[in-house]
Order: structure tokens, then C-alpha cells, then sequence
């Protein structure tokens, strides 16, 4: 549909650690300003999946293209410094800080000159919460409070608002509504349309096929390594959705059976 | 109100007023008390010690090592210009050269080890107790050296102010405000708080985790180096033993200032108004009717509150986290 390359495209990537393959032939794409949405029960390669495009992992064949040139991540800052930007579950990893000292680390502002260069916190604390304002979280106004008294959706928001601000262009989201209530949850999806329609490609992993058809525009079902399903928004109902992982459970367990 | 409650440091200020609120009911005279010397001294060769601790639990390691270092550093000195007559300024750069290796060994051995660092300087300490023994033994055949400093190097690290204020209170304010500097306003601290809070996020955010871990402990090391040798320059001699009790003093210290010891939070301050909480305590405690005895059940009692005051703050921050 679309005449420019992908921003991250996966083509045939396995991925086995020792005798144990974990990935089968995995190909994907992902567009700017498109959510594709990875469904998958627990144990069918999700989360090897988002290390090997975080650049955790190093695939054991096949190739990654990135704005359609093969490349490769040395590491997880490869691949961040390459604008691929992952929001775990619950959010920043730094509950005990204030939210304007978490959104800095590592590029903290500074202001003053020599050894006596400090941190600017008034500076950073204006950029956060601007940023998180900007995705429309309007609770969050003072930069000294702690990431820990936030809420999980707040948390979420303030991860994908910190990611966009340092420039991602591919977002990688496991399971951000997996902990959330409902209302909550519907939060994180409204930032979730809000990164799409600024253009980044979002990655977004989930098991719940409610918040994966509100937000996504292209599906992948992952059963046991390899993709059971491929397909565009309105190719399938909820019910078939539901189905396909579920049919995924079911033969998964009369394997495990038959063993 | 809330907001003060919310900081790192207001258990310890509050801790330090209740205390004071016994003691004066125990019948201490407030105004000879605050103007005794034996607590505030008390206070900054503890003080020392503690920040730099404070700063590696921060950082979410322990160095316990820095009961060897005190005497390491006494006896260093002693031994360098006492025993051998040498210049005093070797003394001093043997005194804090022996924390800088030791700060480097402690720091190369938990980067390089999956050792948690309790038990790494639990090792470097029995075996700096051992080494000083030894070495004070077969280099001057005794366990107590005698040093006499030149006037300068009194006046500057041995001094007692009016008679009776150890300069060290000195070196305490100055250096607190260093660490004050590096902690709150530099951007290391921020670093120290994310590598307490997750190292593997923080070494993907770009920070040099190893690097400032080995530095934070080449500083608790030679602050512990430092006291020792301040120590031998105020009393003339060096003894192999003592700097024990600075360990858990140290760390009741740092605890009761609002350092969580799981790590990632903590503040400067806090460990300061910790610090001299303990101080009062250990020492004010016989400017009162209260049998002097009491006063490791209050600073027990105290850690005691500390941590769970500091826990119930760690879930409080984490709430939102735990709700599925």
C-alpha cells in the first residue's frame, strides 16, 4: 500500500539457543505510523521476539532491515541509539526517583561550567512534564513527584512520552494494559493512537485481543516460535482472533499430551 | 507537611528531636548538651565514614571493609612518619594511598564478581585486619606506634578548637557539602540513584556503572583511611585494633538517616541528621539521669523504627506498581 520501506522489517529470523529453537522463520514489518500488534500466549516466543528486535538477542539466521538495508544491533544501545525505544510492563525501572530525574538518566541537562557543572533540574522537570503533558496526561504537573506514586497507566504514559521525546521511531510495548484496569488501560491505548499519529511504528504485545483491535492496524498471531496468522484490520473478527490463540493453546496442550 | 514527610531525610530529623525530647525529660540540660564536645566529635569521625557508605548503599552496595581502614590508616601514617622518621607528607599519602587500593580492590572484585559486596568487603576486611597485625608486627615489634606531627599537620588534622572541638568538625562540614554537591546537584548522583534503582536500566541508559562503582568505593575506603589518620595525628599513636564498631555504627547511621537499604534512595542530609542522631545518643546520653547502659537499646530500638519507617515508605512509592 505503501511505497516506503518499512521502518523495521524481520524477514525468515530464526533464533534457537543451544539445541532449543525459539523462533521459526519469524517475518514481520512494521510502518511508520502503523501499530502492528503481536498476540501470542505465555511461552510462544514473545518476549525473544522483542529482545532479538530490541537487540538483546542476535538471531541465529535470517535478517533485519531497518528503513529497508539489512542490519544488525550489536546491543540493546545499538539499537536504542537507533531509535528503537522498549516499554516494559510497568513502566520506568526507577520508582524511587522523581520524574524528572528518571526521564534524564544518562542525558541529564546541566547548566554552570567546569567541575562545577549541576544538574538542571528545574530544566529537566519542565521538559518531562511538558512531554507527558503533550500525550495528554494533564495529572501529572509536578516534576519532583516520584515515578513510584504514579499509576501503572501514568507510568506507561510517562515511558512512551520519554522514548518519543529522545527521538524513537519504532516502539517496542510488551504488554503495557497486562497490569491495568480497564480504565486504566483504555489511557495507555489513547498514548498508544497518540505515538501512531506522530508517525513512530508501534510494536505492541499483548494477549488481550480487545486492546490489540482498538488500536491495531496489522495483526500477527505467534503460536509455539512461528506465526500462526497475518493479517490486516478487518480481515477478522474478534471471535476468529480468539479463536486463532486459543487454537494455538489448545493443540499446544494435546502435544504436551501426546509426549 | 507532606511534602516534608515525603523527603529522605525528614525520619532522621524527626528521630533527632524525639531524642532530644527524651533526653531533656531524662534531665539533660538542652543548652550543655548542644554545647558539649564529645558528642560532635564523636559525630564527625562517624560522619566521614557514613557518607560515603551512605553513597554505596544509595548505589545499592555495602562496603563494610572501612572497620580495617580506620586503623589501616592510623597505623600507615604512624608506622611511615612515626616508626621510620619519614616526611609526614608520606605518612599521609601511604595513609590514603592504602584506601585507594583497597577501594580498588573492593570495587574490581564486586564489578568484576557476582559476589554481592557485603561478603567481598567482609573478605578485604578480616584480611586487612590481618595484614595491619602483621605488618605493624614485623616492621616495629609492636601493636601501638608513636607519631609526633609537625605543628602544621596538627593544626590542620589534629587541632582541638577551644580545647575540646576536634578539627575533624571541620573536615566533616566540608566534606558533607562535597558529597552533598556530587549526590544532589552533579550529574553522578543521578547516576548513584539509578544504578540503586536498576543497574541493568542504568547501564543501558549509557551510565558507566562499573566505573562509578569502583570510584564509590575508593571513596568510602580512603574516608575511612582519612579518620584513621586524622586519628594518629590527634593522639600521637596508632593502635592495630578498634574501627570495629564504625561498621554498624556506620550503618545505624545511614539507616536511621533514611537510606533504604535495598538502595536507590537517600539524601546527604539525611545521613548527617542520622549521624548525629546517633551521636546524641551514644553520647548524650550521660548528660542525663538515664542509665548510660540504655543507649544501645535506643539506637537499636531506633534502627529499628528507621527500617520499617523506610519500608513502609518504599511500599507507599511502590503502590500503583503492585496493583494487577
Amino acid at each position: 500500500m505503501s511505497t516506503t520501506p518499512p521502518v523495521l522489517e524481520l524477514r525468515n529470523i530464526d533464533k534457537s539457543f543451544g539445541p532449543i529453537d525459539v523462533l521459526h522463520s519469524i517475518s514481520l514489518k512494521v510502518q511508520a505510523g502503523e501499530v502492528l500488534c503481536l498476540l501470542g500466549d505465555n511461552g510462544a516466543g514473545k518476549s525473544t521476539l522483542i529482545k532479538t528486535l530490541a537487540g538483546v538477542h542476535q538471531p541465529t539466521s535470517g535478517q533485519i532491515l531497518m528503513d529497508g538495508e539489512e542490519t544488525r544491533f550489536t546491543g540493546p544501545r545499538d539499537a536504542s541509539a537507533r531509535g528503537i525505544a522498549t516499554v516494559h510492563q510497568f513502566g520506568g525501572t526507577f520508582p524511587l526517583m522523581s520524574i524528572g530525574r528518571s526521564f534524564f538518566v544518562g542525558v541529564e541537562p546541566t547548566k554552570g561550567w567546569g567541575p562545577f557543572k549541576r544538574f538542571d533540574r528545574k530544566r529537566a522537570n519542565e521538559i518531562a512534564v511538558k512531554a507527558v503533558q503533550d500525550f495528554g496526561i494533564t495529572r501529572i504537573d509536578d516534576g519532583d513527584r516520584l515515578v513510584g506514586g504514579l499509576s501503572g497507566g501514568e507510568r506507561q504514559s510517562l515511558a512512551i512520552a520519554r522514548a518519543v521525546h529522545f527521538g524513537a521511531r519504532v516502539l517496542i510495548l510488551d504488554e503495557p494494559t497486562a497490569a491495568l484496569g480497564v480504565k486504566q488501560a483504555a489511557h495507555v491505548l489513547r498514548i498508544v493512537n497518540e505515538a501512531k499519529r506522530r508517525g513512530l511504528a508501534v510494536v505492541f504485545i499483548t494477549h488481550q485481543v480487545m486492546h490489540a483491535m482498538a488500536v491495531g492496524d496489522h495483526f500477527a498471531v505467534l503460536i509455539r516460535g512461528a506465526i500462526a496468522a497475518d493479517f490486516r484490520k478487518g480481515e477478522r473478527s474478534r471471535e476468529e482472533i480468539t479463536d486463532l490463540m486459543a487454537g494455538g493453546e489448545t493443540m499446544a496442550g494435546l502435544e504436551a499430551l501426546s509426549h | 507537611m507532606s511534602r516534608f514527610l515525603r523527603r529522605p531525610e525528614a525520619g532522621a530529623i524527626l528521630s533527632l528531636l524525639a531524642v532530644l525530647a527524651l533526653f531533656t525529660l531524662g534531665g539533660a540540660d538542652l543548652g550543655n548538651l548542644l554545647g558539649a564536645a564529645s558528642w560532635v566529635n564523636f559525630a564527625a569521625n562517624l560522619g566521614i565514614v557514613a557518607i560515603p557508605v551512605g553513597l554505596l548503599m544509595i548505589a545499592g552496595e555495602m562496603d563494610i571493609s572501612i572497620g580495617a581502614m580506620i586503623p589501616a590508616g592510623s597505623m600507615a601514617v604512624a608506622v611511615i612518619s612515626g616508626h621510620y622518621g619519614l616526611s609526614i607528607w608520606l605518612g599521609m599519602a601511604g595513609a590514603l594511598g592504602i584506601g585507594v587500593a583497597l577501594g580498588l580492590v573492593n570495587g574490581i572484585l564486586t564489578v568484576r564478581t557476582s559476589v554481592p559486596s557485603l561478603i567481598i568487603t567482609l573478605g578485604t576486611l578480616v584480611a586487612m585486619q590481618g595484614l595491619i597485625l602483621t605488618g605493624a608486627k614485623v616492621l616495629t615489634g609492636t601493636a601501638s606506634v608513636e607519631l609526633q606531627s609537625p605543628d602544621w599537620a596538627r593544626q590542620v588534622f589534629g587541632q582541638l578548637i577551644g580545647g575540646s572541638h576536634q578539627v575533624i568538625i571541620l573536615w566533616w562540614i566540608g566534606l558533607a557539602a562535597v558529597f552533598w554537591f556530587l549526590l544532589h546537584q552533579s550529574r553522578f548522583g543521578n547516576w548513584i540513584y539509578a544504578m540503586g534503582g536498576d543497574k541493568v536500566s542504568a547501564r543501558n541508559a549509557g551510565i558507566p556503572v562499573q566505573g562509578l562503582t569502583i570510584g564509590l568505593f575508593v571513596l568510602s575506603a580512603t574516608s575511612a583511611s582519612f579518620v584513621g589518620m586524622c586519628q594518629a595525628i590527634l593522639f600521637n599513636s596508632a593502635q592495630v585494633s578498634g574501627g570495629m564498631g564504625y561498621i554498624f555504627n556506620a550503618i545505624v547511621a545511614v539507616v536511621v538517616g533514611g537510606v533504604l537499604l535495598t538502595g536507590g534512595f537517600g539524601s546527604v542530609l539525611g545521613i548527617v541528621f542520622g549521624t548525629l542522631t546517633f551521636a546524641v545518643v551514644a553520647q548524650g546520653i550521660y548528660f542525663t539521669q538515664i542509665d548510660r547502659n540504655w543507649s544501645n537499646l535506643i539506637n537499636g530500638a531506633m534502627l529499628l523504627v528507621a527500617v520499617a519507617m523506610n519500608e513502609a515508605f518504599r511500599k507507599r512509592a511502590m503502590a500503583p506498581l503492585r496493583r494487577k
